[in-house]
C-alpha cells in the first residue's frame, strides 16, 4: 500500500541527484585492469564463506584430511544438519529461535523509538531541542560494551538478569538511529504536507502515523536492519546477562559449542557441528540484506551525507 | 514563547489569531516532548544511569570483611599502574593505529572504484564485499580460527604445498595481526557502503566543471570526491575508534584455541570481563570499563579536533 509513497521518498532523498549524475559519469569506458583488481579483492571477502560452505558438507574426519577449499570425502551436509538440530535435544533450534525473538523485538523497538525521536527533532521546534540533540549525538560515542558491565550490575539489583528482557531492553537505545532518522525525516517529509494535515484538523500523532511513517520507508528499513544486525551479532551482552543455556542466542551458543569441541573429551564430532551451525546462523541475515538492499542503501545515502 | 498560556487566558481581549498560534505552539511542544519521551526514558535508564553507577562503583572496593568501603581514586591508581591493563590498552592502541587506516583505506578505495562504474559487475562486487558485515563477530572469528589452524587450516595446507612451511598465525607475535585481519574482513564492506552512499549523493554540478576541465579520475577523486564525503569518512573513523578500543568477541573466541597467547587481559574489555566474572572484582572491573570509556571519548575528541583544524586550514588556503 505504501510502496508508491516510499518510492517517492527514495527519489527525493537520494536518487534525485543520482539520476542526473549518471549523465556525467556514463558507463562509457570499462576498465579491464580495475575489473580484475576488484574481483581479486572480492576473493578475499568470499573465500572464508566459501570455506564455510564447503566444510559444512564434510564429516569430521574429512574436515581434517581433505583440502579445505574444495569438497572431499562423503557429502555429509544432511547428516551434519541432522546432528546439529538433534544434539542436546534440539538446543540449536532453540538458540536460533531466541536470536530471532531478541533481535526482531529489539530492532522493532529501537526503530520505533528512534523514529519518533528523530521525527520530533526534525519537524518541531521546542525549548531544549539543541541540548537534547547534543546529548544524543554525544551518546553515539559512548562505547556500549563498556556500559554492559554496569548495566549487568543494575539488572542484577533489579532481579532481571537471565531473562530475555536483559538482552532486549539495553538494545533499544540507538542514538545513531535517532540521528539517521532526523536527517532522513528532515528531507523526506515536506513541512507543507504537515501544515496541510494540520489545517485539515489532523492531530499531531495522526500526522506522524499516517503522513510521516509512510514517507520514512527507506529510513525505517535502514535503522531496523542496523539494529537487527547489532542485536543478532551481539555476544558480550547476552554472554554476561544470561546463564541458562535455554535462553542463549546463537552467538553465545556457538561459542559454547566451540569451547566444548576444543576441549575434546571424545566429542570430536562437534567440530563439523560447530561449522554447520555457523553456516546456518548467517543465512537469515545475508538474505535480509540481499532482499532489502534497495531500501537500506537509499536510507543510508541521505543519512551519511549531511552532518 | 511570547505569551504564556496563563496570560492569554486572563486577557480575553487579545486578538484571536495570536491566541491560536500560542495554543497551537503549546500543543506542538507537547507533541514533540511526547515523541521524545520513550527514547529518552530508555536512554536515561540504559545509558546515563549505568554510566553514573559505574562511576560510583569505581570509587569503592569490596573488603572480605565489612563489604564495600570507600576507596577514592584508589581503583584508578591501581588501573593506571596495572601492567596488565596498560599492556591491553597498548595492544588496542596499536590495533587502532595499524588496522583502522588499512581498513578505511581499503573501504575508500573500493567505494571510489565502484563509484566510477568502470568495473564489470560493480553491483555484485559491492554486495560481495559487504557480505561479511552480516556475519556475527563470533562466527567470523570461529571461521578464521579454523582457517588459521596449523594442522588442517587451508592457509597452512596451501603454504605447505608451496614449500613455505607452516605459518604460525596463532603465535604470540602474529596474534594481533591475525586479529586485525579478522576485523578488517568483517568491516571493510560496512565502511565502504557508508562512503559509497555518500559518494552517490554528491550533486552533479560538482562534477560539471571538472568534466569540462578534462580532469582525470584520480584528480576528480582526490579534489572533488574525497573532500565532498569528508563527513561520512569522519563517521567511519569515529565508529572505528569505538570498535577497536572495545574489542571483545575476537579475543574471547581466540582465547579458546590459543589460551596461552590470548591471555585474559589481552584487551581491556576482555580484562574487565574476566575481572568481573572470573575474579569477582566488580569494583575494579567497573573502573576499567569507566576508564576505557574515557580513553575512547578522548581519542574520538582528538580525532575530530584534528579533522576540524585541517578543514579550517584548507578553507583559509583556498
Amino acid at each position: 500500500m505504501t510502496s508508491t509513497e516510499t518510492r517517492a521518498a527514495v527519489t527525493i532523498g537520494a536518487t534525485g541527484s543520482r539520476r542526473s549524475r549518471n549523465r556525467f559519469a556514463p558507463e562509457r569506458r570499462r576498465s579491464t585492469l580495475l575489473t580484475v583488481i576488484l574481483w581479486l579483492c572480492v576473493l578475499y571477502f568470499v573465500l572464508p564463506l566459501w570455506w564455510l560452505i564447503v566444510s559444512a558438507t564434510k564429516d569430521n574426519a574429512a574436515l581434517f584430511s581433505t583440502f579445505g577449499l574444495w569438497f572431499g570425502g562423503d557429502f555429509s551436509l544432511w547428516e551434519n544438519l541432522q546432528t546439529l538440530f538433534t544434539v542436546r535435544n534440539g538446543m540449536f533450534a532453540r538458540w536460533l529461535g531466541n536470536t530471532f525473538v531478541y533481535s526482531i523485538s529489539a530492532a522493532l523497538g529501537a526503530t520505533l523509538l528512534s523514529t519518533m525521536a528523530g521525527y520530533a527533532f526534525a519537524k518541531y521546534d521546542f525549548p531544549g531541542k539543541k541540548a537534547l540533540f547534543s546529548a544524543t549525538l554525544g551518546a553515539i560515542m559512548i562505547p556500549l560494551t563498556a556500559l554492559a558491565l554496569p548495566t549487568y550490575l543494575l539488572f542484577t539489583a533489579a532481579g532481571l538478569t537471565n531473562t530475555p528482557w536483559a538482552v532486549i531492553v539495553p538494545s533499544l537505545v540507538s542514538p545513531f538511529g535517532v540521528y539517521l532518522m532526523r536527517v532522513y525525516a528532515a528531507d523526506a517529509i515536506p513541512a507543507t504536507l504537515i501544515e496541510a494535515a494540520r489545517v485539515d484538523g489532523a492531530g499531531e500523532f495522526r500526522i506522524f502515523w499516517q503522513v510521516g511513517l509512510r514517507l520514512l520507508g527507506p529510513g525505517l528499513v535502514t535503522v531496523f536492519l542496523f539494529s537487527l544486525v547489532a542485536t543478532w551479532n551481539n555476544y558480550f551482552l547476552p554472554l554476561i546477562m544470561l546463564n541458562s543455556s535455554e535462553l542463549y542466542p546463537i552467538t553465545v551458543g556457538l561459542a559454547q559449542m566451540q569451547a566444548a569441541a576444543s576441549q575434546g573429551g571424545g566429542s570430536q564430532a562437534l567440530f563439523s557441528t560447530v561449522i554447520t551451525g555457523s553456516l546456518v546462523s548467517i543465512i537469515p541475515l545475508v538474505l535480509a540484506f540481499l532482499f532489502l538492499q534497495r531500501y537500506w542503501q537509499s536510507g543510508l545515502a541521505s543519512g551519511s551525507v549531511k552532518e | 514563547m511570547s505569551a504564556t498560556p496563563a496570560l492569554t487566558a486572563e486577557r480575553p481581549a487579545a486578538p484571536p489569531p495570536r491566541r491560536r498560534t500560542s495554543t497551537t505552539k503549546r500543543r506542538q511542544y507537547r507533541a514533540a516532548y511526547l515523541f521524545l519521551v520513550p527514547f529518552f526514558v530508555v536512554f536515561i535508564t540504559m545509558l546515563v544511569v549505568p554510566l553514573v553507577y559505574a562511576g560510583y562503583l569505581s570509587l569503592f572496593e569490596s573488603k572480605l570483611i565489612g563489604g564495600q568501603a570507600f576507596n577514592g581514586l584508589g581503583n584508578y591508581i591501581r588501573a593506571l599502574t596495572d601492567p596488565l591493563f596498560l599492556e591491553g590498552l597498548g595492544r588496542v592502541g596499536l590495533f587502532f593505529i595499524v588496522q583502522v587506516p588499512i581498513m578505511l583505506g581499503l573501504a575508500l578505495f573500493f567505494a571510489l572504484a565502484l563509484d566510477t562504474f568502470r568495473a564489470r559487475g560493480s553491483k555484485a562486487i559491492r554486495l560481495l564485499i559487504y557480505m561479511p558485515y552480516a556475519v556475527p563477530a563470533v562466527v567470523a572469528t570461529l571461521m578464521w580460527g579454523y582457517l588459521y589452524g596449523p594442522d588442517f587450516g587451508p592457509l597452512a595446507q596451501i603454504a605447505r604445498a608451496a614449500g613455505l612451511g607452516t605459518p604460525e598465525f596463532l603465535s604470540a607475535e602474529n596474534m594481533l595481526g591475525s586479529m586485525m585481519n579478522i576485523v578488517t574482513w568483517e568491516f571493510v564492506g560496512y565502511n565502504m557502503i557508508i562512503m559509497y552512499a555518500a559518494l552517490r549523493s554528491i550533486p552533479a554540478e560538482l562534477y560539471e566543471a571538472a568534466e569540462i576541465d578534462g580532469a582525470g579520475q584520480f584528480r576528480m577523486a582526490w579534489s572533488i570526491k574525497i573532500p565532498a564525503i569528508r563527513p561520512a569518512i569522519m563517521l567511519t573513523v569515529i565508529f572505528s575508534v569505538i570498535g577497536s578500543f572495545q574489542l571483545f568477541a575476537e579475543p574471547s573466541l581466540l582465547s579458546i584455541i590459543a589460551p596461552n597467547v590470548v591471555i585474559n587481559s589481552y584487551t581491556p574489555n576482555f580484562y574487565a570481563y574476566n575481572l568481573a566474572f572470573v575474579n569477582q572484582e566488580l569494583n575494579y572491573a567497573a573502573s576499567i570499563a569507566f576508564l576505557l570509556g574515557i580513553v575512547i571519548a578522548v581519542v574520538s575528541y582528538i580525532v575530530q579536533l584534528g579533522a576540524q583544524r585541517r578543514e579550517r586550514r584548507e578553507r583559509s588556503l583556498s
